[in-house]
């Protein structure tokens, strides 16, 4: 079980929380599980959501496993210039 | 992905010199390909019809005299492109940018487009397009935009993020919020409080080079397109998507760029040059004007932000709070939320929110640039920083030094920092000989800070070793500052060899895996990963051709500095085997050698920066005059030092331009009244000081050589560093970018008049 912070959007679509836990051993198995337990993700998880693990930030690698403690953020997908 | 991507701390040979650019002998000879450079026989010229209407509903679009004319070949209007995105709401806005279907919503907007057989043919049948507007209200400024009374731009746009849902449709596409802890409390345990407004007008990145393509599009449904582009793979997707045409039936070959700075990171011309081609049966080439680029490619936000900053007498921050209302032209952006997580991303902050709100105006589609959003919300909130340390009455940087995020910091966007660079840039700042420089009169200095995320991405890379031991390195990432020289650096720091021996290239989209942009400071920093990993594989093989060689176990054969050299007492006999040998004999040995490597680069460390200026103001006339310029940026390993140098240097160059003298001025009538570089003043060099480097390097624990992007930071503190060294200098606080010579004369006699 890992505990997940989202941001403000995200918290908005899950009925105000800031944080919630959820049994995922890898980004692909969060998004997979945030999307059956709140349906309201799934379009932002298709339009992109990044991931930070500890304060590295993970945009496409779904397969990085989330360490049991680690602090988990959920941050909308930004692009660059 | 089977790649160790952490960093491993090793010593460098290659890495870290400065030898000669690569495409640098053809860019100055004028042999080098840009996007207007390339031609095919039979060839058309392409030219687009725009509004002329800063907002007007399209009743019909005559075409018939147009087509008549002879010497013209296709004309089309949206009716040429029709709506295949299937639902994707972002494909479909950049459908209608391309060519305007219902409205134009803009001064610029694409209504309809030619190909004839010369440029004076398409120019006429241009005029002999009839198209019937009905021409309705307009708005062009950010703030006016989200008035209740605005001109409604889309009707169909109700604001994302609110508590509860908007029954009125608006210009607000989106609010955002970031943060953690609670202002109010903050703000209540504060000694000093800084509230202050402020604005930043709309520029374009400046590119010297316009947009300009040549599509091909055969009978069989294939095609080809060559284009100047920070993305050939993207232009693909984009560009078969809208065509309705399956990828791999589009090669796309991507021209040296003259700049991009994130504005060719979306397609404008592309699919309308292919919908001509394909329409037309022959070649078609497009190229933007000037006047086309500033009016209708992808300028940056115009913003509007309000800044509140409380602090104790020690100089420690309490509470910090932003509110940025950016513009995003008339299509849906997420361009303030960038600007609220980039905000206070310097500082260590228990109590900080930020509200960033998304509007529309009827201006060209905003486009990224260069940390896009970042330097507007760092103008605002570096103002107020060194405006409250004033206060206090504490210097700058050590005010700045006392709040500075480090290791273990919640940021301000949320996560806890790993290993960062912010404090060093300041501790470095502060001993630079920069700062204790003398000032003449009329002459001020100001310093401030920058963050950027910088990001990875989808990458893919081949290496082939050739019969003669040279390296040819095909990388899928466009080079916009330098990583074919730095690219072949890490190859040859690889595989043991010499730089002159490894040659790279930007293959076409057929001739690789996808990749994504080069953008978000990611090329050195991806393709670098995936060139490690190609070496490494290559080296795997050439380990087993030389236990071929040798015919012993390849689990004996070990790889130093270019050669296969055997481990073992049995075999200490054998002669070390140079990369050239083991080339030499590839043919009898299994055929060629090479490496392929395909990975997602992800983790690619935040990036800070600190930027020290010194300017003089000529109190009679509000001109300025930048007298010194220093940047301090943490690179976290500079594979060439010469091109991060140059990086650091144009994002300041870019910065003093915005800062001081760029802006799009539009009429009442909603038009652009300076699409040229003569009424759009970017900064020439005799408007620039040497710009002064230091390169920090803090490794980034997520790359093998400790490499973080550079490309970008560097624009992140020049408005705000520029902004207090006038705010110094004319002794009157700054808070309207550009800080153009009537924008400083007017605040510098309303504070002699005050």
């Amino acid at each position: 079980m890992v505990e997940v912070t989202l941001w403000g959007a995200l918290g908005q679509l899950a009925g105000g929380q800031s944080k919630v836990e959820v049994e995922a051993k890898d980004i692909r198995e969060l998004f997979r599980k945030l999307a059956e337990q709140y349906p309201a993700f799934e379009p932002l998880i298709d339009r992109g959501i990044a991931v930070a693990i500890d304060g590295t930030i993970y945009r496409d690698t779904w397969s990085k496993e989330l360490p049991q403690g680690a602090e988990i953020f959920l941050m909308p997908r930004l692009a660059g210039g | 992905m089977n790649f160790d991507p952490r960093y491993s701390g090793r010593n460098f040979t290659s890495v870290g010199t400065r030898p000669i650019r690569p495409d640098g002998v053809d860019k100055v000879t004028g042999r080098a390909r840009y996007g207007a450079d390339f031609n095919m026989a039979g060839q058309l010229v392409g030219r687009v019809l725009r509004s002329p209407h800063a907002h007007a509903t399209i009743r019909k679009i005559d075409t018939s005299k147009a087509e008549k004319l002879p010497g013209v070949k296709a004309v089309i209007t949206a009716a040429d492109l029709p709506d295949l995105t299937d639902g994707d709401a972002a494909m479909y806005d950049i459908l209608d940018n391309c060519m305007a279907r219902t409205k134009a919503l803009y001064d610029g907007h694409a209504v309809a487009a030619v190909a004839a057989v010369d440029a004076r043919t398409a120019r006429q049948a241009l005029k002999l397009i009839v198209v019937d507007y009905e021409v309705l209200p307009h708005v062009t400024d950010v703030d006016e935009a989200m008035k209740h009374h605005a001109p409604l731009i889309n009707d169909a746009i109700f604001t994302e993020g609110l508590e509860e849902k908007p029954v009125k449709p608006s210009n607000v596409t989106k609010r955002s919020q970031f943060g953690h802890g609670d202002v109010h409390q903050g703000f209540g345990h504060a000694d000093f409080v800084v509230e202050r407004s402020f604005k930043t007008e709309q520029t374009h990145q400046g590119y010297i080079e316009p947009h300009a393509c040549v599509a091909s599009v055969s009978s069989d449904g294939t095609a080809d397109l060559w284009v100047c582009t920070q993305g050939h793979f993207v232009y693909r997707q984009h560009c078969a998507q809208l065509l309705g045409m399956e990828a791999s039936k589009l090669r796309v070959t991507s021209s040296e760029i003259g700049g991009g700075f994130g504005g060719k990171t979306h397609v404008w011309a592309e699919p309308v040059a292919l919908a001509l081609s394909r329409k037309a049966g022959r070649p078609v080439k497009l190229v933007m004007t000037r006047d086309e680029v500033f009016r209708a490619s992808g300028p940056t936000s115009a913003t509007s932000i309000d800044i509140r900053i409380g602090a104790r007498k020690d100089g420690t921050i309490t509470a910090a709070e932003a509110t940025l209302r950016y513009s995003c032209g008339p299509y849906a952006g997420s361009w303030a939320e960038i600007g609220a997580m980039t905000a206070f991303a310097c500082y260590k902050l228990d109590n900080v929110k930020t509200v960033g709100y998304e509007v529309l105006v009827n201006r060209p589609k905003t486009a990224a640039y260069r940390a896009p959003s970042a330097p507007m919300a760092a103008f605002a909130v570096e103002s107020a920083v060194d405006e409250l340390a004033k206060e206090i009455g504490m210097d700058p940087v050590e005010f700045r030094i006392r709040n500075a995020a480090q290791e273990g910091t919640r940021s301000s966007y949320g996560p806890v920092y790993g290993p960062i660079g912010i404090g060093p840039t300041l501790e470095a700042a502060r001993s630079h000989p920069h700062m204790k420089a003398p000032l003449g009169p009329n002459q001020g200095r100001g310093m401030a800070c920058g963050f950027w995320f910088n990001f990875g991405g989808q990458t893919c890379t081949d290496l082939n070793i050739g019969m003669d031991g040279s390296v040819s390195l095909a990388v899928g990432t466009v080079d916009v500052g330098g990583s074919r020289a730095s690219l072949s650096l890490v190859a040859a720091e690889e595989l043991g060899i010499a730089y002159e021996h490894v040659k790279a290239i930007v293959a076409d989209t057929s001739s690789l895996g996808y990749n994504d942009m080069t953008d978000g400071s990611r090329g050195t920093f991806s393709s670098s990963m995936a060139t490690i990993s190609a070496a490494r594989n290559a080296i795997k093989i050439l380990r087993e051709r030389a236990a071929q060689m040798w015919d012993i176990s390849v689990d004996d054969v070990v790889w130093e500095k270019g050669h296969a050299v055997a481990r073992g007492e049995k075999h200490g006999n054998l002669g070390k085997l140079s990369l050239k040998e083991i080339a030499a004999a590839s043919g009898k040995t299994g055929g060629p050698i090479a490496g392929h490597s395909e990975l997602v680069a992800d983790g690619a460390g935040v990036s800070f920066a600190t930027h020290i200026c010194d300017i003089e103001v000529d109190p009679e006339t509000g001109a300025t005059r930048v007298i010194r310029y220093t940047v301090v940026q943490d690179a976290g390993k500079a594979v060439h030092p010469t091109y991060v140098e140059g990086q650091y240097q144009g994002g300041a160059a870019q910065g003093i331009g915005w800062a001081l003298n760029e802006e799009y001025i539009y009429g009442k009538d909603g038009r652009l009244q300076n699409p040229g570089f003569l009424d759009y003043r970017i900064p020439v060099c005799s408007d620039l000081p040497m710009i002064d480097t230091q390169i920090l390097e803090i490794p980034n624990p997520n790359h093998p050589y400790g490499v973080r992007g550079v490309g970008e930071t560097s624009i992140v503190p020049p408005l705000a560093a520029i902004a207090n060294a006038v705010s110094n200098a004319a002794g009157v606080r700054m808070t309207h970018i550009p800080m153009s010579p009537p924008r400083i004369l007017a605040a510098i006699e309303a504070e002699r008049g005050g």
